[in-house]
């Protein structure tokens, strides 16, 4: 069985949005999904005045030093996080890294944490009408993209999977919210 | 970017979060990656190379990276080199492309860009590597000569051709029919500077003269009846290469004149078109026909002529260089076992005295068709001389022992034979001066019929 997967709203997002993707994310991974309560104010604390941006690293790096925590109080209280899950933070917040101008995310490649940012994912930023349908099937696919990345997978050459690079957003729109079936395989998710 | 474990990048930067965040992005899509602070460290990093693709910052502590790009394309030319800069400015990026760099991005870089960009660089440096590869090919291809023979005739034939394939100059082959002009031609292109770019051969007296213009120039749609479409000359592909006139004694005056004229200035206009084309060839041709006696005729036009009796190689006919004949026979012997998968790998000794007896009208092309028709009626494992189609041929008379002076009388016979004992020619064939040949007809006592 996969790990159990932790979704971490990352306020400001929108908790229906990612309610959404629940189940489908459970079709992908076969596996538990976990919505964890909404988590206030980390994102603040990685935003950068320079760039007027957030920087995604700092957000993973901050999800990781919560984990420990989460876990050593696990010895005081009954709430005892899986050390073998893997965590997924989305928030609405446009995320860079320092050499690039923007990303749609960002993961831990066989690691345990990463990050999605649905800030890019939104027609409206491109001067379009909102288009929630697509807000979430972009939302889905980077999903499961980054959360393909924290169980070991590269970026994938079929044009349909999942796990193949998308560096702008007509890439995630042509792609499929599946992993392949090599993907599912070196994933550990085949069914 | 997609998955691609046999790339690999190196990345120089002295800012950590630089390196980290591109070394990350890039694992991600399977490449591998490493890292340098500093020049001496990347310098230290390109042992550990091949790198395909280099992202190199501009702005370091110590050697700057303009300064280290130089380096880098001192150690390995193949390395795609991206600068990167937070500090955008011309005069760097000019710089940057003149020194050899693929690219030059400016901090922060849109990740649609970079991915496209290392893209580009990686197959930049697929294509480079498959063309470094194919032209090693090309000119190892060129060094394998196809030119049978050992005979001092031939020897020369062959030094001649691999003296002028150096040279840009006209050549001008001449021979019987045959003898291998075209063998030679492609010889002389494949030695040549020219040789990655086509050889293109055009037999003047194969193409009816009508066709002859188009054939050489080309033509625009609709030029003359059944023009349907634009299509490009002989001297048009030839750009870059040789092209080579087969059988130039054969073309007309009016085409003589066209042909001298494209010859000097390299422009011409496809027939039926107006606009003046230019290609950059060298010419080679051949004619089996007395071009001296053509001229005196006036059948041959003498300026073309000087114009392409720069340097002349002259091939002799087969019955000339006898001793090439058993050599050439095993040659296609071999040549049309694997073809027709037969086990017939030798000639008897009866049927080898035939063929060296026989004089070769048609020189090295009819002993291959002789040879072809033999492997196609002898039984394994060897040519009889019955399976040949002369057999009127005097037998040949084969030294008593295998000394050297043994065969060299049998040749020096021979030879005198052929040239009715013409000593001037005899000599020259054989490659020594008279007064060699006299000694030797007295040393082996051989008397003129």
């Amino acid at each position: 069985m996969p790990p159990p997967i932790r979704i971490i709203p990352l306020l400001p997002v929108s908790v229906e949005l990612i309610s959404s993707i629940i189940h489908p994310l459970h079709s992908v991974f076969q596996t538990e999904i976990i919505l964890e309560e909404p988590l206030p104010g980390l994102v603040e604390k990685v935003y950068d005045d320079s760039r007027a941006q957030y920087n995604s690293t700092d957000i993973i790096r901050k999800l990781l030093d919560r984990e420990e925590l989460l876990i050593r109080k696990s010895f005081s209280n009954t709430f005892a996080p899986d050390p073998k899950s893997k965590i997924v933070g989305i928030t609405s917040v446009d995320l860079f890294v320092p050499i690039l101008t923007y990303v749609f995310g960002e993961a831990q490649l066989d690691g345990q944490a990463s990050v999605v940012s649905t800030f890019r994912l939104d027609n409206s930023i491109y001067g379009l009408e909102p288009d929630p349908v697509l807000l979430f099937e972009r939302t889905l696919k980077e999903t499961v993209h980054e959360l393909g990345h924290t169980f070991g997978l590269y970026h994938c050459q079929n044009l349909e999977c999942a796990m193949h690079a998308s560096t702008a957003v007509e890439d995630i729109d042509i792609k499929g919210g599946m992993l392949c079936n090599e993907c599912r395989k070196k994933a550990g998710v085949d069914r | 970017m997609t998955e691609n474990k046999k790339s690999s990048i190196l990345i120089v930067d002295d800012e950590t979060i630089v390196r980290e965040s591109l070394t990350k992005w890039f694992k991600q899509d399977g490449f591998r990656v490493e890292s340098a602070e500093h020049a001496n460290a990347a310098l230290k990093l390109m042992e550990k190379g091949p790198w395909d693709v280099v992202i190199l910052d501009i702005k370091m502590p110590g050697m700057s990276g303009l300064e280290l790009l130089k380096r880098l394309r001192e150690i390995d030319r193949g390395a795609q080199v991206i600068m990167a800069t937070a500090f955008a400015s011309v005069e760097s990026a000019v710089q940057a492309l003149k020194d050899g760099a693929f690219d030059y991005v400016t901090k922060p870089i849109d990740p649609d860009h970079l991915s496209h960009l290392v893209s580009n660089a990686i197959q930049q440096k697929k294509l480079e590597d498959e063309n470094s590869i194919l032209r090693e090919h090309i000119t190892e291809l060129s060094g394998v000569n196809e030119i049978v023979g050992e005979s001092p005739q031939i020897k020369r034939v062959i030094d001649l051709s691999l003296t002028v394939a150096k040279t840009d100059t006209t050549v001008m082959i001449r021979g019987e029919s045959g003898t291998g002009k075209e063998l030679i031609a492609r010889t002389i292109h494949a030695n040549s500077a020219r040789r990655y770019f086509p050889i293109i051969t055009v037999n003047c007296g194969a193409v009816a003269e009508t066709l002859l213009e188009s054939e050489l120039f080309g033509h625009e749609r609709g030029a003359f009846t059944g023009a349907q479409y634009r299509r490009k000359g002989k001297f048009e592909m030839a750009d870059g290469g040789t092209i080579f006139l087969d059988e130039i004694g054969t073309i007309s005056p009016k085409m003589q004149i066209e042909l001298l004229r494209v010859i000097e200035t390299k422009q011409f206009t496809r027939v039926g078109g107006n606009e003046v084309l230019s290609s950059d060839f060298r010419v080679i041709c051949a004619t089996n026909r007395n071009l001296e006696t053509a001229i005196k005729e006036g059948s041959f036009r003498e300026d073309l002529y000087y114009r392409l009796n720069v340097f002349s190689v002259l091939i002799p006919p087969l019955r000339e260089r006898r001793m090439d004949i058993p050599l050439l026979a095993q040659f296609f012997v071999k040549k049309y076992a694997l073809i027709m998968n037969r086990s017939v790998s030798e000639i008897s000794g009866e049927a080898m005295d035939m063929l060296v007896r026989y004089d070769w009208p048609g020189n090295v092309r009819e002993l291959e068709n002789v040879i072809e028709r033999a492997m196609v009626l002898s039984l394994p494992p060897a040519i009889r001389g019955s399976d040949l189609p002369f057999q009127n041929v005097t037998k040949l008379e084969l030294p008593k022992d295998d000394t050297l002076a043994a065969m060299e009388k049998v040749h020096v016979e021979s030879i005198l034979d052929s040239t009715k004992w013409n000593i001037t020619r005899a000599a020259e064939i054989l490659d020594i001066d008279r007064v060699t040949l006299y000694n030797k007809i007295a040393k082996y006592g051989l008397k003129k019929p």
